[in-house]
């Protein structure tokens, strides 16, 4: 315990540590990054805890992200309870993830009955054409700024495997499960033998 | 009997889904679409996309897509049980790795997963836009708003609920 103290005081040298928020500043902090985040909650999240509550530094919240996205499941949910932990325990991440989940939670529920009621208007289905078409054009804008670094160094393997999993997954439609059970280990297998080789 | 059977189904697939969910919710997309539309046969392509794009302009954490597609199946409890089983687990996994993670900051294993993850992620993330491509792209200006789409969001900063508009827009008038 007073190592990760240490730790993170010497990570973040001259902002004299921050108080620790309070569980409703907590709750709060979440509510407005989940609800100001159409589309990504990411950017936000990094704004809300680093640059205006100065809740993380720069590093800690890198880290604590790489670890979010290493977690299996939704990130920004791994992220609050991460967050929450760190600085109140269970009930921290509890309520952060309250804060994150429950009023989006509120408002679809109340889309969802809308559209149960509106959702055979054939105004409202075509505008929901015109927008799915959209949101698949925005995952392969983002899917492209995430292989960006893919491409740009010359080991040929970790493109193939991140083909052999667009194929396997979305072409071939396998079950989840069974395609990450294969592609998985051999995808860290790979990662190995490239660091070792890499190592003088 | 018949409800509580759907309910359990759904906590089971999405308990399952979520804990293979590498690089967030929207990599979990061709899965839902799978086990929805093509297993349990719970809603077609067309309302799959909708409830997508739904999504998509709601604000809150793209996760929040398997709370429409609970509610769609079974109301108010199928949204409750879907989105208690998409991040039950996983924030349980996330309770305890956290702790875990600060005590092995520098270990080189740490690195080795994290690079071994990344072009699956990107695969996933790949598949997703592909599962929900290929039901829009059905004529020539879906194409194009794809396209674009996918350009203006690589390229540029943009807020995307302005291409929603407008996307919005072109499919209201008939055009897509």
């Amino acid at each position: 315990m007073s190592e990760t103290l240490s730790a993170s005081t010497s990570a973040s040298p001259p902002a004299s540590s921050p108080p620790i928020p309070s569980l409703f500043e907590v709750f709060c902090a979440f509510a407005l990054i989940s609800l100001c985040g159409f589309g990504g909650v990411l950017a936000w999240s990094r704004r809300m805890l680093v640059e205006e509550r100065k809740w993380m530094s720069p590093e800690e919240f890198n880290d604590a992200y790489a670890l979010c996205q290493f977690l299996p499941g939704p990130n920004v949910v791994n992220l609050s309870v991460v967050f929450g932990r760190r600085i109140r325990g269970v009930i921290g991440a509890i309520v952060a993830l309250a804060g994150l989940i429950g009023p989006p939670f509120l408002i679809v529920t109340l889309v969802s009955l809308a559209y149960a009621r509106f959702g055979e208007l054939a105004a409202l289905q075509r505008m929901l054409i015109g927008v799915a078409a959209a949101a698949a054009g925005l995952v392969m804008g983002t899917c492209a700024k995430m292989a960006r670094p893919l491409f740009k160094d010359r080991f040929a393997v970790t493109p193939l495997i991140a083909l052999a999993t667009f194929a396997t997954v979305g072409v071939l439609r396998w079950p989840l499960h069974w395609a990450l059970a294969l592609l998985v280990p051999l995808s860290i297998a790979v990662a190995w033998c490239r660091q070792a080789r890499a190592r003088p | 009997m018949k409800y509580g059977g759907t309910l359990a189904a759904l906590a089971g697939h999405f308990a399952l889904m979520s804990l293979f969910a590498m690089g967030g919710a929207n990599s979990a997309v061709p899965e839902m679409h799978r086990l929805a539309v093509e297993v349990e046969h719970w809603m077609s392509d067309r309302q799959f996309t909708n409830i997508f794009a739904l999504a998509q302009v709601t604000p809150g954490p793209n996760v929040i897509v398997v709370t429409l597609i609970g509610y769609h199946v079974a109301g108010l409890a199928g949204a409750l049980v879907t989105t208690f089983a998409m991040c039950g687990p996983t924030c349980v996994v996330a309770f305890y790795v956290g702790q875990i993670w600060e005590r092995f900051k520098e270990a080189p294993w740490r690195n080795t997963i994290q690079s071994g993850l990344l072009p699956i992620s990107i695969g996933l993330v790949a598949a997703s836009a592909f599962v929900v491509a290929s039901v829009t792209a059905h004529n020539f200006v879906a194409v194009t708003v794809i396209a674009v789409t996918a350009l203006v969001s690589y390229a540029t900063r943009l807020n995307p609920l302005w291409i929603f508009a407008a996307a919005a827009l072109l499919g209201l008038v008939g055009l897509i």
